[in-house]
C-alpha cells in the first residue's frame, strides 16, 4: 500500500517589542534569571494585565505579511492549565477570534511552487523557562513569561518533510523582513511543533496524527518528520494502529521518542479573559499598519531580476536575509554595478561570513566601501587579485578603499613605459627563457609573467604584461 | 434540564487539582446541578438579535504604550518563593 503524508506546522514567533505583552517588564533575551519580572508576570493576586499596543501592531504586521485577513472584533481568552512555567495557572491567548485568519504563503521546493494555507494567527503570552536539574527539582526563570508571541497555524497542506522545511524558511524570511521578530531558532524566538499523519493514497479521511516536539532547528524538523514518516508507515504496513501521541525528537539517536499518549482532546476550558476588554481594529488602524510593511522578499526578488537584470539565483541568495538584501541595495545607492555587487556579496563576503560565523553587521564592511572598491576595479586602478587584499582590509578594519590602495601600495601598474623597463631587465636576466619561448615552449612565457609579477609584488596589470612581454621578445 | 454527573465533578476537580472526598463529590454534584439549572433559566430569553457579550464593561481598546520599566528587583521577585536556587524558583520537577 502506498501512503500520502500530511503535515501541518504550528510556529511560535516571539515579537521584539520593548516591553512584555501585558506588563511593562523589559522584553529582552539573555538577562540574568528572573531579572525582568514583576508582580504581573509572577501572577500575584490583584494585578491587572494591560495590553501593549505595539504587540498588537506587530502581530497584525506579521499576519498581513502572511496574507491573512485581519479581525475587526477580537479579544483574549484564558487557557487554563497547571504547569510551573506559568505562575498564573492560565495563559492569556486567543481562542475563537484570532487576530488573523485565512492566510497563505508560496513555497518553492525542488523546482516546483506550491501555495500553503495558514489557518490562523493568534496572539498570546509566552511562558517561563524550566530547566530540569535531574535531582527531582526544576528551576524556573520567568524572564520569558509575558513575552508577546504569535502562533502561526498552517493548514495540513504540506506533503513532504522537505516542504515543511521550505515553509519554515519562508515564514522566517517574511517575518524577518517585517522586523517584528529576530526569528532565531537558537534563541527560541522562533519555535516549531509538527503534526504528521499518513493515509492510503486516494483516501480522503486523515489518519491519526502524532505531534512532534523539541524540534530545535529547521534540519531537526525535517529529520524528525522523515523518521516519523517511516515509523508510521512501518506500523501501518504491519497492520498496526497509530495512536494520537506526542513524540520528542532525539538529536543523538535521530529518532522520535514517545512522550505521552493523548487521551481525548486537551481540556483547557477556554473562556473570555475578564481582565482585558475587547479589541476593535478599525480600517484606519489596519491601513496604518499595512503602510508600515516594507517590500517583502518575493517582491524584491522579482525586482532584482526584472529591473536590475540579475540572474534568478543571485536574486534568491541576496534576499535570503533582510540584512544582506538591505546591504546590497545600499551598495547600489553608492553607485556600484548590480552584478559586480552581487558577485562580491555572494562570493567573498558570504565566504567570509560563513568562515567567521558572523553577521554582516559584525564586520567593518560598509556598502560605500564595497561600492568604491568595485569602482576602483572597474577603472583599472585595482586588479581583481589586489582587490582581494583591499577587501580583506575593508571587512576586518573598514576604511576608505582608495586610502588602503595607497597605504598598502596596491595600485596596479598600467604605465606602459614603466612596465617595459621592468620587463626588459627581466628578459636580460633570463635569456634562456627567451630562447625557449622562441623555440615554441609556451611554458617559458608563464615563467616570465611570474617573474614580472614577483618583482612588482603582483601590482603589474596582467594583460599588459602579456602583451609587452611578447612584443619585447619578438624584438630580440 | 441539566444533568451534572459525578464523573464530571471528579474530572473538573482533577483539572483544578482539588482533592475531594467521595462524599464531597456527591454533595457537589447535587449543588452544581442546581446552580447550572438555575443559570439555564437564561435560555428562556430570546437573544437572537443580541450581540454576544464577552465583557461586562462597555469599554474597548484599553492599551498602553510600549515602554519598558523595571518594577522590582530579583530579590523581591524571589522573596515569596518557597524554595529557590541560583536566582531561580525551585519547584518539584514535573515530567510530561
Amino acid at each position: 500500500m502506498n501512503f500520502e503524508t500530511i503535515i501541518g506546522l504550528e510556529v511560535h514567533v516571539e515579537l521584539k517589542t520593548k516591553s512584555k505583552i501585558f506588563s511593562p517588564s523589559p522584553n529582552a533575551f539573555g538577562a540574568a534569571p528572573n531579572e525582568n519580572t514583576n508582580p504581573i508576570d509572577l501572577g500575584y493576586p490583584g494585578v491587572l494585565p494591560v495590553l501593549n499596543k505595539e504587540a498588537v501592531n506587530f502581530a497584525m504586521k506579521a499576519a498581513m505579511a502572511l496574507n491573512c485577513e485581519i479581525a475587526t472584533h477580537t479579544k483574549f481568552d484564558r487557557k487554563n492549565y497547571f504547569y510551573p512555567d506559568n505562575p498564573k495557572a492560565y495563559q492569556i491567548s486567543q481562542f475563537d477570534q484570532p487576530i488573523g485568519e485565512n492566510g497563505w504563503i508560496e513555497i518553492e521546493v525542488d523546482g516546483y511552487t506550491k501555495k500553503i494555507g495558514i489557518t490562523r494567527i493568534h496572539m498570546e503570552e509566552d511562558a517561563g523557562k524550566l530547566s530540569h536539574t535531574g535531582d527531582g527539582y526544576s528551576l524556573v526563570d520567568y524572564n520569558r513569561q509575558g513575552t508577546p508571541l504569535i502562533e502561526i497555524v498552517s493548514e495540513p497542506d504540506l506533503r513532504t518533510p522537505a516542504e515543511a522545511y521550505a515553509y519554515l524558511e519562508k515564514i522566517r524570511n517574511i517575518i524577518q523582513y517585517t522586523g517584528v521578530s529576530d526569528v532565531k531558532m537558537e534563541e527560541g524566538s522562533l519555535r516549531c511543533d509538527a503534526n504528521i499523519s499518513l493515509r492510503p493514497i486516494g483516501q480522503e479521511k486523515f489518519g491519526t496524527k502524532a505531534e512532534l516536539k523539541n524540534l530545535n532547528s529547521f534540519t531537526f524538523v525535517q529529520k524528525g518528520l522523515e523518521f516519523e514518516e517511516k515509523r508510521q508507515q512501518k506500523v501501518l504496513l504491519a497492520g498496526g494502529e497509530i495512536l494520537q501521541e506526542t513524540r520528542r525528537y532525539d538529536e543523538s539517536t535521530k529518532e522520535t521518542i514517545l512522550m505521552r499518549i493523548k487521551e481525548g482532546s486537551d481540556d483547557y476550558r477556554y473562556f473570555p479573559e475578564p481582565d482585558l476588554v475587547p479589541l476593535y481594529i478599525d480600517d484606519a488602524w489596519k491601513e496604518r499598519v499595512r503602510a508600515s510593511i516594507p517590500e517583502l522578499p518575493d517582491a524584491r526578488k522579482a525586482r532584482y531580476v526584472n529591473e536590475l537584470g540579475l540572474p534568478a539565483y543571485d536574486a534568491m541568495v541576496l534576499t535570503l536575509s533582510v540584512e544582506m538584501s538591505d546591504f546590497f541595495e545600499a551598495t547600489l545607492k553608492a553607485d556600484a554595478d548590480p552584478k559586480a555587487a552581487s558577485n562580491w556579496l555572494m562570493g567573498e563576503v558570504s565566504a567570509y561570513l560563513n568562515k567567521q560565523q558572523k553577521d554582516l553587521s559584525d564586520t567593518a564592511l560598509t556598502p560605500e566601501g564595497l561600492a568604491k572598491m568595485i569602482t576602483l576595479i572597474e577603472d583599472g586602478t585595482l586588479s581583481s587579485k589586489l582587490a582581494k587584499k583591499v577587501f580583506a582590509e575593508l571587512i576586518e578594519n573598514g576604511g576608505d578603499p582608495e586610502q588602503i590602495v595607497k597605504d598598502k601600495g596596491l595600485v596596479q601598474i598600467s604605465d606602459e613605459g614603466q612596465l617595459t623597463e621592468i620587463i626588459s631587465s627581466i628578459l636580460d636576466q633570463n635569456e634562456q627563457s627567451v630562447v625557449d619561448f622562441k623555440n615554441g615552449k609556451d611554458r617559458a612565457l608563464g615563467f616570465l609573467v611570474g617573474q614580472v609579477m614577483k618583482q612588482t609584488k603582483g601590482q603589474a596589470n596582467p594583460p599588459m604584461v602579456n602583451k609587452i612581454l611578447i612584443a619585447e621578445m619578438n624584438k630580440r | 434540564m441539566s444533568e451534572i454527573t459525578k464523573e464530571q465533578v471528579l474530572h473538573v476537580a482533577h483539572l483544578a487539582r482539588l482533592a475531594i472526598t467521595d462524599e464531597e463529590a456527591e454533595k457537589m454534584t447535587k449543588e452544581l446541578d442546581a446552580i447550572i439549572g438555575y443559570a439555564e433559566l437564561l435560555n428562556e430569553l430570546d437573544t437572537d438579535n443580541v450581540e454576544p457579550t464577552t465583557h461586562v464593561l462597555d469599554l474597548k481598546n484599553v492599551m498602553r504604550e510600549d515602554e519598558a520599566r523595571k518594577w522590582i528587583d530579583r530579590e523581591d521577585a524571589l522573596k515569596n518563593a518557597p524554595d529557590q536556587k541560583n536566582g531561580q524558583f525551585r519547584v518539584p520537577s514535573i515530567l510530561d
